[in-house]
């Protein structure tokens, strides 16, 4: 178990650094991507070996990919507008979103 | 509104008034007034303001002999002055806001003398204050008649500072603006004024005073009469009405209305205002005898009158019996004779500076057989104001100098001498007008029309008759009447005195003489002293010019400049700095504000394990 678990914790801090360090905007949206990922990956694992033959961790997993699914639409489609009005996605010439 | 409807309704106004305030003299002297031996104070008021259960102030009507007999002196000085201001202010601009003023002017002189309680009063004292700050300044345009309006309202407001103190201090203590319970002085409200005390005097004392100091601004008493010499700046028939026959003499009406009080409660306060009298009188007559601007004359003759009636007041006793309410009696009586004549002569003196367009005596001289109405109108005036029998003047300054005689001898002294004085400027004035050089005019002086020659005669009749009105049987301390005689061991020296005051001036002015320049010379510095009017207006302008601005409000001026400013702007530096700062996190940048959240949870995470 612990090897999974050091799986998710290496995925979630490089997402967060990534987060914090991309200035690209989609780049920022693929590290969210792994966050959300090593999550999942707790909530398996966690399931798995603490409560086998229960299913809760396994649904709340789907929920959480079919709501990253969503989430991440809607923040290509803000992407893709930004791009429209400014031509450019990187995240430090968008901080006009603040008024 | 063209000018003549504005003259006519303000006119046909005051003669109603004037109608309806003889209707009143008559049916309160004659038919309601007296109940048994007694003149009644009649009183009718509705509660306007409630401060407290027991303070309320009311507005309303009262009548006693003093607030009626002040009806018909305003009533009728006011429709005169009316009247001749048709004549005297026609083609001016601005004649029909001359009219609105000298209404309002009317309104709140009538309101003054009716007022049933102190605050009322006060209200219509600080409305006559107004309406003479803005007939003052009627001519706007010129800037002397603008800087004496100012001085007029600031010196008079300064010491209805003192009034309105007075009336919250007396009104604190005894809960009641009344006059009719104030000066019922044996109740029990006063118990504790009387007591209680403050720096060494007792509080009813601090309370009188000041409101002595109110009415010693508005009759221009010694040192507070600064104002009234450059009020002259107005037109003439506003001088005539507000500052020769009724406004000015609002303050011996107030310690009139408040005398029980004076002389029942605080008997010093009013020995005081005896003294002040006597002072400012001495004074304004001295000074009186070296000005050379007519109306100026006049106007310190004014004040050494008033001065007059205020050292009755400070003389008198209370009571019918053995005449000592004698000095009350007189100073009302001289209040309504000078009322007249004091107006008529500042209604000539319109007339002359009319004919002549100048103020100063130098341009005058030998206008008597130019103006003859006037010339004798004046002359009659100025009998009446030097005491010649059968003139009103006599009567009342008679009574008033038997009054001083019998209380104090010092003020009788000081009292005949300004009766000696007040002959002498007076008929210096006569004759530098209507005698004197013969001046060249450019054009030929004439007498003025109708509107202005009627009041001249109307008021003449006056001072003739108003003398032999029996004033006692009327006006007394307590409403009883009593009867007075000429008492003649004073009457003769006082004629006498005045008859010398006409011969050295005759002797002096009547032809063109050297007399006059050399007793000024022998006099020397204090004839200058007197011209200068004993140097008031340079001891107040030193006082505020150099102390008060110089001194105190530059150091008050520099500490609020540097020291309360700077210790505000530094806070203000401080937190500017610290805005910036604080303006930094909120930068827009969504990977700063994740890497101060991340960075937080971190912290506090190690905070909450360790």
């Amino acid at each position: 178990m612990e090897f999974y678990l050091v799986v998710s914790t290496i995925m979630f801090f490089a997402g967060v650094y990534g987060f914090i360090t991309r200035h690209n905007m989609i780049a920022v949206l693929m590290s969210l991507e792994l966050i959300l990922n090593a999550v999942n990956i707790n909530f398996v694992v966690f399931n798995r070996f603490l409560f086998p033959g229960q299913m809760e961790g396994m649904f709340f997993s789907i929920f959480i990919i079919g709501v990253a699914a969503a989430e991440t639409a809607v923040a290509i489609a803000i992407i893709l507008n930004v791009f429209r009005s400014s031509k450019k996605i990187e995240t430090d010439e968008v901080s006009k979103m603040k008024y | 509104m063209s000018h003549k409807t504005a003259g006519i309704i303000g006119t046909s106004g005051l003669g109603v008034v004037t109608v309806l305030s003889y209707i009143t003299a008559y049916n309160y002297f004659f038919c309601f007034g007296k109940v048994g031996e007694v003149y009644q104070k009649f009183s009718n008021s509705f509660e306007w303001l409630r401060l407290t259960d027991f303070l309320h102030i009311d507005l309303g009507v009262l009548l006693d002999p003093i607030s009626v007999m002040m009806l018909v002196v305003i009533s009728t000085v006011s429709f005169m002055v009316h009247i001749y201001s048709m004549g005297y202010m026609h083609g001016e601009t601005g004649f029909q806001r001359y009219y609105s003023f000298l209404s309002l002017f009317s309104f709140s002189m009538l309101g003054l003398v009716v007022a049933p309680n102190i605050f009322q009063m006060y209200i219509f004292w600080e409305l006559v204050g107004v309406s003479s700050y803005l007939l003052i300044g009627f001519y706007y345009t010129k800037p002397s008649a603008v800087a004496a309006s100012k001085k007029a309202f600031i010196v008079t407001r300064f010491a209805d500072l003192g009034f309105l103190i007075g009336i919250l201090i007396l009104s604190f203590y005894t809960q009641t603006f009344d006059f009719n319970i104030l000066t019922n002085t044996s109740s029990s409200i006063f118990q504790t004024p009387i007591t209680a005390t403050f720096m060494g005097f007792s509080v009813i004392s601090w309370a009188t005073m000041l409101i002595f100091i109110g009415g010693a601004g508005k009759s221009a008493m010694l040192p507070l009469h600064i104002w009234l010499p450059d009020a002259m700046e107005g037109p003439t028939p506003v001088s005539a009405l507000i500052h020769a026959a009724t406004m000015v003499v609002a303050g011996v009406y107030l310690v009139a209305r408040l005398f029980p009080i004076y002389y029942f409660l605080t008997p010093d306060v009013l020995t005081f205002i005896g003294y002040v009298g006597a002072a400012t009188s001495l004074f304004a007559a001295i000074v009186a005898c070296t000005q050379t601007d007519i109306k100026r004359v006049l106007a310190f003759s004014t004040i050494s009158q008033i001065a007059y009636m205020m050292v009755a007041l400070g003389v008198s006793g209370y009571g019918a019996e053995h005449e000592v309410g004698l000095g009350y009696m007189a100073s009302m009586f001289h209040l309504f004779t000078h009322a007249f004549f004091k107006a008529l002569l500042f209604l000539c003196a319109g007339a002359v500076i009319h004919a002549v367009h100048s103020n100063e005596m130098g341009d005058m001289g030998g206008l008597r057989k130019y103006l003859p109405i006037t010339h004798i109108t004046f002359l009659i005036a100025c009998l009446s104001i030097s005491g010649i029998p059968p003139f009103s003047g006599f009567f009342s300054k008679d009574e008033i100098l038997v009054a001083a005689y019998h209380k104090d001898i010092a003020l009788f002294i000081c009292m005949y001498l300004v009766a000696g004085l007040t002959a002498f400027y007076m008929f210096r004035l006569y004759y530098n007008i209507f005698w004197g050089k013969e001046t060249h005019y450019d054009h030929t002086p004439h007498d003025a029309g109708f509107a202005m020659s009627a009041p001249l005669i109307f008021l003449a009749l006056l001072t003739v008759v108003t003398g032999f009105i029996p004033f006692s049987r009327f006006i007394s301390t307590d409403g009883v009447a009593f009867e007075t005689e000429t008492v003649w061991t004073v009457a003769i020296p006082s004629i006498l005195i005045g008859v010398a005051g006409i011969v050295f001036a005759t002797i002096f002015y009547k032809k063109q003489t050297n007399i006059p320049a050399r007793i000024a010379t022998a006099l020397g510095s204090f004839y200058t002293a007197a011209s200068k009017k004993f140097y008031f207006d340079e001891i107040y302008l030193f006082v505020t010019k150099k102390i008060i601005f110089g001194i105190i409000s530059t150091s008050i001026g520099w500490f609020d400049r540097n020291i309360v400013d700077n210790f505000m702007n530094f806070q203000a530096y401080w937190s500017n700095g610290l805005s910036y700062k604080i303006k930094g996190l909120q930068s827009g940048r969504l990977q700063q504000y994740a890497w101060v959240f991340a960075v937080s949870v971190i912290v506090i995470a190690t905070l909450i394990i360790f």
